[in-house]
């Protein structure tokens, strides 16, 4: 089951529910006002949700920059003060490479290579172990 | 511009070689057609030949015409560097060495010379001489140019080599289903390490492995260089949602590292690609099972 | 050169839309002349950087792309200029988690790392210009390191 949550209004990025997980699929070219916006929508639907997990789906985007960035580990941050966790997914090699060049690793993101890997990771209670592809802890 | 003039002693020796170079245009071509060099490259027909050398002899009247033998660079060599080059890199691919290639285009030269001598039976000693150094100047200039465009194509096919070397020499091998690794050998410099990188992240991607595992068993040394690479290739694993580790970190190698004061950081490392894997295994949560005492080994 | 039409522009950095135009003009631009998806990918994210910083700090100005052959390797040239209040200390301005403003301190650092040229003029209230540039093919050079 899925719903929609605040209608996709212009520089709203829809946030869709399933079940104890909020999914935010992110497509193109964002407009800094849309990803403020998106950390502004998360926190308050995180909040009426009661929300346990995010997972940030940016396989279809095609850079991030230090703004996009910052804005994913602020959303990270944000959710886990509201005990959700967050994980980001499908980021793409050369946005990867990328950002470490630029010298931003985001150490206290967790990240996972598909929605389906991350859903088990959120679904799924406290893993025994450092389970593959996440960090907990920063480098 | 006349196409037939006296000879003599008009005309300054640049012009004279110009004039020179437009009346004997056929004979020229058909002299040079029986070079080794021409022969060589143009093994169609003698015709083709002919005509390639024509469009040089035109080239270097055009030079001449611009008062500009001793220039590289000079305009008139714009039409024929693109198939002087295919002449170079022709007899370059033969395997003949550069200096080879540089004493076939000096071969040139001598029957243009007997043709220019013989064209001034009445011309001054000082006359003539001038004419030949200035002709000798003019072909000069185009073994320059030649070179020049062999060196570049060269360089050109170097560089595609090297490309081709670096994608061979990095294979990705599945291990299990969510591992691959890849095994690497020789030195690891700045490109190398490039192409490792994306050819590593392009396999987690494609085979959605959680783990990769780098083995450096056939890296010969480890400079902070190397160490800077491997650090970068594993965090950009990690953004994507994989864990790195690296394997093959031979007893000599650790020793120099830490006397290096280098430091992998938060780098999973293991001694062997075998640990590595079960390593990964247990992180997985598979378990091997031995049913015979002879079975797979823990190590 | 026949595939490079359409390269060479002039963008105005006026608000976050022109961000976008910004970047997009870099990657079609990169991809035209030639680049691979990993340079591309390093050459709109450190054009989408120097751009927040001519927005940011500077005030707004412009972006100019400019195409480039040399030795038969082809380059695409960025360079960003505003009429700001300027940098008083470049060396600081370009060292790594440094930041007037509101962002990662990765601005001028980070995309410097980014492309294979990087030139910044500037003095206190005399705007800014910074030049980068990225070759196709060039094999990377010995980088430094950080």
């Amino acid at each position: 089951m899925s719903e929609a949550f605040p209608g996709p209004v212009t520089g709203h990025v829809p946030v869709l529910r399933l079940g104890e997980v909020l999914l935010v699929t992110l497509q193109g070219d964002l407009h800094d006002s849309t990803a403020h916006q998106l950390q502004e929508d998360l926190a308050e639907t995180i909040a009426r949700s009661g929300a346990t997990g995010v997972v940030i789906d940016i396989s279809g985007v095609e850079i991030v920059d230090s703004f996009l960035g910052r804005v994913l580990a602020e959303i990270a941050a944000q959710s886990s003060l509201l005990a959700a966790r967050t994980v980001v997914v499908g980021m793409r090699p050369a946005v990867a490479i990328t950002l470490v060049e630029l010298g931003l690793t985001l150490p206290g993101l967790r990240t996972a290579l598909s929605t389906e890997v991350a859903m088990e990771l959120l679904t799924r209670p406290t893993p025994s172990s450092r389970s593959a592809g996440t960090r907990q802890e920063s480098p | 511009m006349p196409e037939h003039e006296a000879d003599g002693t008009l005309g300054s020796p640049t012009d004279e070689v110009r004039d020179f170079l437009r009346r004997r245009r056929e004979q020229i071509a058909q002299r040079w057609a029986d070079e080794p060099l021409f022969r060589a490259v143009f093994t169609l027909s003698r015709d083709e030949a002919v005509e390639a050398g024509k469009a040089v002899v035109d080239a270097l009247a055009q030079v001449a015409d611009a008062q500009r033998v001793e220039d590289p660079d000079a305009a008139g060599f714009t039409t024929v560097r693109e198939q002087l080059a295919r002449m170079g890199a022709a007899r370059s691919r033969a395997g003949l060495s550069t200096a080879q290639v540089s004493s076939e285009l000096a071969a040139l030269r001598p029957p243009v010379e007997n043709l220019l001598l013989a064209d001034l039976p009445d011309a001054s000693p000082d006359h003539a001489r001038a004419c030949v150094t200035t002709l000798s100047v003019l072909m000069g200039t185009l073994r320059v140019v030649v070179m020049q465009t062999a060196l570049t194509e060269g360089q050109a096919l170097i560089d595609r080599q090297r490309l081709q070397l670096l994608e061979v020499a990095t294979p990705v091998i599945k291990l299990w289903d969510g591992i691959v690794a890849v095994p690497l050998i020789g030195t690891l410099d700045s490109a190398r390490s490039q192409v490792v990188m994306e050819t590593l992240l392009e396999a987690i991607v494609d085979q959605q492995a959680r783990f990769a595992i780098l083995d450096i068993t056939g890296v010969p040394t480890v400079d902070s260089l190397v160490a800077q690479h491997l650090m970068k290739t594993v965090a950009a694993a990690r953004l994507m949602g994989a864990e790195c580790i690296v394997s093959g970190i031979r007893p000599a190698i650790a020793q120099t590292m830490v006397h290096l004061g280098l430091d992998l950081g938060t780098v999973i490392t293991r001694s062997s690609l075998a640990d590595a894997l079960g390593y990964v295994l247990h992180q997985l949560g598979v378990g091997i099972v031995n049913p015979t005492p002879y079975g797979a080994g823990e190590r | 050169m026949d595939t490079a039409a359409g390269v060479e522009a002039r963008l105005p950095i006026r608000s976050d839309m022109d961000l976008v135009w910004v970047r997009q003009h870099v990657r079609q631009a990169a991809a035209q002349l030639g680049f691979g998806l990993v340079d591309q990918t390093k050459l709109v994210t450190a054009a989408s950087e120097l751009a927040r910083n001519t927005l940011v700090y500077g005030g707004g100005g412009t972006m100019e792309t400019q195409h480039l052959v040399s030795g038969g390797v082809r380059g695409l040239r960025l360079t960003f200029s505003d009429e700001g209040p300027g940098i008083a200390d470049l060396e600081q301005a370009l060292s790594d988690g440094y930041t007037s403003g509101d962002g990662l301190g990765m601005g001028l650092g980070g995309a410097r790392r980014l492309v294979h040229e990087f030139a910044i003029e500037s003095s206190p209230g005399a705007g800014t210009i910074v030049r980068v540039t990225s070759w196709t093919g060039r094999p990377p050079g010995p980088r430094e390191e950080s």
